[in-house]
Formats: C-alpha cells, structure tokens, sequence
C-alpha cells in the first residue's frame, strides 16, 4: 500500500489513525468477546459514551477547518451538528411505526398529541434511510451555503460573523422549541427502536455505530487533512492571514470560503447524526448557543489549525466533562469557564502548540 | 354575584375615599357619643327604621362614617357583648381581628360566633351607596367626584339621574362635565322614548369603559326600534375605532418599554465594543450581578429606598468587577477579537456559577417599591408604573452615558482611543488606562441595567444569558460605536418585537426579528449608521 505525501508527512495524523483503528477493532472485542466478568470488559454504556466522544471529535474537526485554517470563528456550528441529527432522527423517529404509545401507523406520537391529522409535507420520505441520508447532508449544507455566501459575499467577518452565527444557531433552537414547527417541540425526537432492521440497544448495534463513529472520524479527518495540503488549503491560509490580500491577488475570496463553510457544516452533520442514534434522543437543546461555543474551546484546547488537536481537544474536555459532572457538579462550569481563559491567554496553540514548543526546546 | 362583587369593590373605595377626607375634620367626643348611642339604635332596629337611621348616619359629621358605611354593607358591623361596644370585623375568618367601630382602635382577635352580627338587606346596601355617591358627587376633591360618577356608572340608577344632573350644572372640570354627561346619557338609554335613546346612543360613541360599552353593545342587538339600533351600531364603530386606537398605542408602549430594556442592556455592550472592539460575552452576567446588587440592597434596606441606592451600588460592583477582568483577562488579549469572546464567554460561565454556589440556583424575588407598582392614566391609555419608569431611567442614563462622553475629559480621551489608537497615544492619551476605564464604564452601566431588569423579570443565575444575543443584535444593528444608533435600534427592534407579537406569537416574532437582523447585517454589515473612517479594514 502507498501512501500519498500528504499523509506521509503528517506525523501526528497517522498516530491518530492508528489510535482509531485500535479503537475500532479493539472496543468491539472488549465488548463482545471478553466475557461481562471479566475485568477488561467494556460495558454498552462505556462503548456508546467513546462513540459519543467520537462524534464530537468530529465536530471539533468541522470547526478546526474553517477557524484554524481560515479565520472564521463559528459559533452556530452545533446548529449544523442538531440539523445533521434532526434528519436521521426524523429517519428513527418513522421507523417506530405502530410501536409507539398511540400505535399510529404513520404519525410519531407527538404528532398524535397534538391531534393533527397527517404528516407535514416536510416529513415525508424520511422513511426511506438512503433519503434521510442524503437529508443529512442536504439540510446542514444548503443552509449553511446559502448562509455563507450571502454572508461571506457581504463581506460580514470577524465578530461581526460569529454573532451571527450566534444568532443563526439561537434561532432555530427557539424556532425548534415550538410546538407547530413538527420536530416534537420541547421534547425533540426520541423513544427510537431501530435503524435499518437493528433494534437500537442491542449491543452488535451499538459496536457498529461505535465503529461507523471511528471510521467517520477518519475519513473526516482525512478529507480535511488532504483539502488543507491542496492549493486550495494554501488559499484557505492565505484567507485567514490577510484576506484583502489574498481577494486582491485574484482569489473569489467568497466563493472558497462559502465552499469550505458549507463542506465543514456538513462533516458536523454527519457527526450529528450518528450521534442521535447513539444517545437515542436529539432536542432544541443541542441549538443552544453554549454548546456551540463549548465546541469551539474544544478545538482551543487542542492547538487550532492542527486538526489532531481538536480531536484530542474534543476527547479530553468532554471526558474531563463526563468525570466532573458526575463527581463535583458544580465544580464543572469553574473549570469550563477556567480553561476558556486559560487557553486562550496562556495557551493559544492549544496542547498540540504546547507539545511543539517542548520538541523544538529539545 | 358579579355585579354584588365590583358594588363592594367600589363601595370599598369609596369608603377609603371618605375615609380620608373625614380624617381632615376635628373629633369631638360629643360626637363620639352620639354617633354611639345611633349604632345602638341601628342594632336594635328593623329594616324600615334601619333606613332612616342610615339617612341620618350619613349627615352626620364624624370620621368614622366612612368606615362604618363601608363596613355596614359587607355585613362587617358587629356588637360585642364583652364590652358593651359596636365593632368592626377586619376579615371574614372565624377568627377575626376587630376594632373599635367608633374610634377605630384595633382590639385584637376575637372569635367570630362571640359576636353579634348588624344585619342589612339589599334594599339597605344600595341606599347606602347611593347616599355614599351623593356625598362624593359634591366633594371638593376632582378625584372623588370623578369616582363617584364611575361608581353611578357601574350601577346606573334612574334615580340618581337627578343629582348628577344637579351637578353637572355646577361642575368646572371639563373632564368630569364629559363624564357626567355620559353617565346621564346612560340612563337614557333606558328611556321609553326611541328619540331619547338615539341622542343617548349618539353621546356614548367612543366611550370604551365596559360599563358603558355594554349596554350600548345591548341596544344595537336588541333594542325595539331600528333608527335607535342603528345609532347605537354607528356609535359602537366609533368606540371600535377608539379601541383599535388605544391598541395601538398600548403596543408602541410595551415596544419602547421592550426597547428601552434592550437599550439599558446593549449601551454599555455599545461603549466596550465600539471603543475597544472586544467582545464581552460576560456582559449579561454583569447585568446579573447588578440585579442581585439590587436583591441584596433590599435584604438591609426597606423596598421604597433600595433602588436610589442600589443603582450607585450596582454600577460600583459591575464596574469593579469589570475592571479586574480588564485588568486580569483582557488586557492580554487586545487585537485579538476572536480569543477575547471566548475568554469573557469563560468569564461569563464562572460569574454565573459562582452566584449558582452562593445565592444558591434558584430565582430571587426582587421586590417593587410602592412608588413604582400600580398603573397610571397617560392621556386615555393607562400603563403599568414600573414600565414607564425603566423608560424614563433609560433616558436618564443614556443622557449620562453621552454626556460622559461628550462633556467630560474621559470621554474625549476614550473617543480618540476610538477614532484612532495609535494617534491618541502618541498625542499623550495613556490607552491602557482608557481600556481599563472604559471597561468599567461598560460594566457599571451594565450593572444599572441589572437594577432595571430585576424590576421586570427573575433574578436568576441566567438572567444575564437570556439578554445577551438580543443586545449584541442591538449593537450591531445600530452601527458599532454610535450610541445613537445603539438608541434607534434598540427602540425600533423593541417596537417591530411588539408588533409582531400579536399576529404571530412572542416566540416567532423574537425568530423573525433575528432573521431579518441576519439578513440585514448582509445588506449592511456595519449597522445602521457605520462609523466613517479610513481604513480599508476594521
């Protein structure tokens, strides 16, 4: 097998490859084979929690690509990540059929709740998987290039881009709050059965979509890694540095950065959506502005613009997360709110940034 | 039952009315007794005597008429055995506090089968009122003849359309004149004659208190002759009209008080953004601590003055603490926009959980003071107190905020540091303590929004969140670093809010005015009014 040069020369990526494919052949063993007794047994819950990981590190990836590399801080990118989860749960949410608390044939309860009669226009289809599917990616990116182009062509950047940005994710999380829009309202999409024909807690479902998680994460990071050592990524670089600059070196500024925001928007709906099976539920919540943010200081901790860093980065905070929330609550929003400065005044490469430093030192 | 109700009400005000207005007189004992032995004989009597003895009670020039005439109806008159003495019942309990019915002294609890109950009949509770409205129509005070015609209208009766006539002949106040006139119009539109009715119909057009608008509402349907219910239609529409009016001026009301709010929150978002083009994401919770200032006051100070003092106090601790994180955090980062979000969004996460561990996370009640509750009448439209207030404190500080900037040294040095960074220092301006100062500007007007807010909604560890998308959206509406265009956006988009509000609900209108700002800022992306300059890039 040959490698192209891209990926020979990136050092840190193939580590992270090889870590995934450790993960990804490993968790499935740990799981299924090695006996519930056993001390090295990995439970359900342990399984879908690294995948939960995993599909955050995703997220971190989508929005390392268009801060790291070109300068624009996105602070709706959980609105992509939610719409991306949205779709496949309208997929899980059609596939209950009569198993739900009404046993309508067609109509989620919720729907049956609110006494409307028949499905809206926008739910048809979704019963199909390869048409949810293709939703998944469809939605997030024809919102986010619609957003971005007419964004990037007004030329709104800076902070300017993140508070609306904000706004954008702040939005749609009221607008999915409400009741008439028909994505459950409050309660948002949940009590899933199964995806394609797999009940959802068996375990061989969950390792699945453990390991669809990790190849996800992969291949993401593969394609982001391959567009940022094309010519292309030298312009995204170029935009991020001196964006005049590079416009008045002849570069459609806006039509580079409407294409990236759009590619990132719907890595972090892939990673919505295969964390909505996971988890078993998607709400208004996941729009809210905090958790966009709280991915951006993921890829922070990291080291942006490194890629690998948001992968570490997501893990890292979101393990430190899972650990804390459950031993010292209240101690959680200290820490969070800690590391946003520590990061940001002390580290501004992130980990990656910390680690280079210390070869370069040595 | 209803109609029993708003009589007592009513006849509860008024009560109060007199109550007051007999206070003024002089107390003399003599009084005191005769006013004694008549209780006595109002005890003891039947319903026929009862009635005169009223008539007589009512002339009677003692300060405790009104008390008694307001306790008599609601059955609250009692004799006491133990004592020998005629009581007032301050409640409906079956143990009750009572005081003296005639020199009005508190005699503490007593249990209420102890004592013996002063009967009345309805035919005494209305004669009651009607000497009580007699007593009101001629007083000095506008007030009271004023309530005392809104309690004729409440309940209209053919036989006081003679008094009131009497008194509109004599009445000065144009307003009252207007009134009166209406409550005459009123009660013929009872009368037999259809002509009587039309003119009736005709003067109550426009006239939108309930009271009136009901029956006229009746006649339309119901009335007999067709040129009367014809008249009565056309004054209905003229009420409709007024109505629709007074609608619409009540809606542009809650859009300023909504903008007013929106400009107390984004002005001080408008100061450090404008001058130092940081982003403070921790600028709602600056709010948050200046309503918890405000809670705090009020736990060692009585609710009229904790505010005058908890403004001072909130701007002092908003400020303050907005300098450390000048000092400490900021200071570091400037010329990097993008790092300082998120680092004040840190900020922001740490001040809301440290109120969480020491105010524990539930929301605080904030109490009103008694000289901001209640309503007032602006012109026809009445509107809560506390609103108009925060509108008018919104002004205030505005006016403050610009004079600050305008008149004072600071402010020409934070205006330069504006304009031109590099220019001010090198023309003498120490821009590391304008940065510091600036901020604690920023702050401390955030923290005086605080004292606003907490007058209006919870105090709670997320009141800051919930503001702080809507004002970035005022700032960068309005134009960064132009406080009047910071004012324009914040009252407009308040209005466009609560004119939405009705047609689509207050959720989507607050949707649609976020998607018409994003849609905006792609037409404009530097606001309403851009700041002019020279630079190709900001």
């Amino acid at each position: 097998m040959r490698f192209p040069p891209w990926l020979l020369s990136d050092r840190a990526g193939l580590v992270l490859l090889a870590v995934l494919a450790i993960l990804g052949i490993g968790v499935p063993v740990l799981n299924l084979l090695v006996p519930p007794d056993h001390p090295l047994h990995l439970t359900a819950y342990t399984v879908t929690l690294l995948g939960k990981y995993l599909c955050y590190a995703l997220l971190a990836v989508s929005i390392d690509l268009v801060w790291g590399y070109m300068g624009i801080l996105s602070l709706g990118h959980a609105a992509f990540f939610a719409l991306g989860g949205y779709c496949f749960g309208m997929y899980l949410m059609r596939q209950i059929g009569t198993r739900g608390v009404y046993g309508d044939p067609v109509l989620p309860d919720f729907m049956v709740f609110l006494n409307w009669s028949k499905l809206p226009w926008y739910w048809h289809g979704f019963d199909n998987f390869g048409f949810a599917a293709l939703m998944v990616l469809v939605v997030p990116g024809l919102l986010a290039f619609v957003f971005g182009w007419f964004a990037f062509r007004s030329r709104v950047s800076g902070v300017y881009l993140s508070i609306i940005t904000q706004a954008l994710t702040y939005a749609l999380m009221l607008a999915f709050f409400r009741n008439e829009m028909g994505f459950g309202g409050n309660n948002g999409l949940t009590d899933f059965k199964d995806v394609l024909g797999f009940p959802l807690h068996a375990d061989g479902t969950r390792i699945v979509l453990f390991v669809l998680s990790a190849l996800a994460l992969a291949g993401g990071y593969l394609l982001c890694r391959w567009l940022v050592s094309t010519r292309m990524g030298r312009v995204l670089v170029a935009i991020r540095d001196s964006e005049d600059r590079a416009r008045f070196l002849g570069y459609r500024v806006e039509r580079v950065k409407a294409l990236v925001f759009t590619l990132s928007a719907m890595l972090a709906a892939v990673a919505g959506a295969l964390y909505v099976p996971q988890v078993g539920i998607i709400n208004p919540g996941e729009f809210a502005p905090l958790n966009s943010i709280e991915a951006v200081i993921w890829v922070a901790v990291g080291g942006r613009g490194t890629l690998v860093g948001a992968v570490i980065g997501a893990v890292l905070v979101n393990y430190a997360k899972t650990w804390l929330t459950g031993a010292l609550p209240e101690v959680w929003l200290f820490a969070l709110g800690g590391l946003f400065v520590a990061v940001t005044v002390l580290l501004p490469y992130g980990l990656i940034g910390l680690l280079r430093r210390r070869e370069k030192a040595a | 039952m209803v109609s029993r109700t708003s009589f007592r009400a009513g006849l509860t005000g008024l009560a109060l009315l007199l109550l007051t207005l007999f206070a003024a007189s002089s107390v003399r004992a003599a009084d005191d007794d005769a006013l004694r032995t008549l209780l006595m004989q109002l005890r003891e009597a039947d319903f026929t005597e009862k009635a005169t003895l009223i008539e007589t009670l009512v002339n009677m020039d003692h300060p405790r008429i009104a008390a008694i005439l307001g306790a008599l109806p609601e059955s609250r008159l009692y004799y006491q055995e133990e004592g020998d003495r005629m009581v007032i019942a301050l409640g409906d309990d079956a143990e009750i506090a009572i005081e003296d019915a005639i020199t009005g002294q508190p005699l503490g609890q007593v249990i209420k089968r102890d004592l013996d109950r002063v009967r009345v009949n309805n035919h005494l509770r209305s004669l009651i009122e009607d000497r009580l409205a007699s007593l009101g129509l001629s007083s000095a005070d506008p007030g009271k003849r004023r309530a005392a015609v809104d309690a004729f209208l409440r309940n209209p009766k053919p036989e006081g359309a003679a008094r009131l006539k009497a008194r509109l002949e004599v009445e000065s106040d144009k307003k009252i004149q207007e009134l009166l006139t209406a409550a005459l119009a009123l009660v013929d539109l009872a009368s037999p004659d259809p002509a009587v009715r039309v003119q009736a119909a005709k003067a109550l057009g426009g006239w939108t208190q309930p009271e009136i608008r009901g029956p006229l509402l009746r006649v339309a349907a119901e009335d007999s002759d067709a040129t009367v219910r014809e008249a009565a239609k056309a004054a209905l529409a003229k009420t409709e009209f007024r109505l629709q009016m007074l609608g619409w001026a009540e809606t542009l009301f809650f859009g300023l008080s909504l903008g007013s709010v929106l400009i107390l929150a984004a002005i001080g978002l408008a100061v450090t953004f404008g001058v130092m083009g940081v982003i403070n994401m921790a600028h709602g919770e600056l709010m948050m601590l200046g309503a918890y200032t405000t809670w705090l006051t009020q736990q060692y100070l009585p609710v009229n003055w904790s505010l005058p003092v908890a403004v001072p106090l909130a701007f002092l601790v908003a400020a303050l603490v907005g300098i450390a994180i000048e000092r400490s955090v900021i200071r570091f980062l400037y010329g990097r926009p993008l790092e300082t979000l998120l680092a004040t969004f840190g900020i922001s996460l740490i001040l809301q959980q440290l109120v969480r561990s020491i105010f524990s996370p539930l929301n605080r009640s904030v109490a009103t003071p008694d000289w901001m509750s209640g309503t007032i009448l602006l012109g026809p439209l009445e509107v809560t107190l506390n609103r108009l207030v925060i509108i008018g404190f919104c002004i205030a500080v505005f006016a403050l905020l610009w004079l600050a900037l305008q008149r004072t040294r600071l402010g020409l040095e934070v205006r330069a540091v504006a304009q031109n960074r590099a220019m001010a220092k090198a023309m003498g301006v120490r821009s590391a303590r304008v940065d510091a100062l600036t901020f604690g500007l920023g702050s401390g007007i955030a923290g005086v929004a605080g004292v606003a807010l907490s007058q209006l909604t919870n105090v709670g560890p997320n009141l800051g969140q919930n503001y702080i998308v809507d004002s970035f959206m005022v700032v960068v509406f309005g134009g960064v670093g132009n406080l009047w265009g910071t004012m324009v956006a914040g009252l407009s988009l308040g209005v466009a809010n609560k004119l939405l509000e009705p047609w689509s609900g207050a959720v989507l209108a607050k949707i649609l005015v976020l998607v018409f700002l994003i849609l905006f800022i792609q037409k404009r992306p530097r606001g309403l009014f851009p700041q002019r300059g020279r630079a190709a890039e900001v």
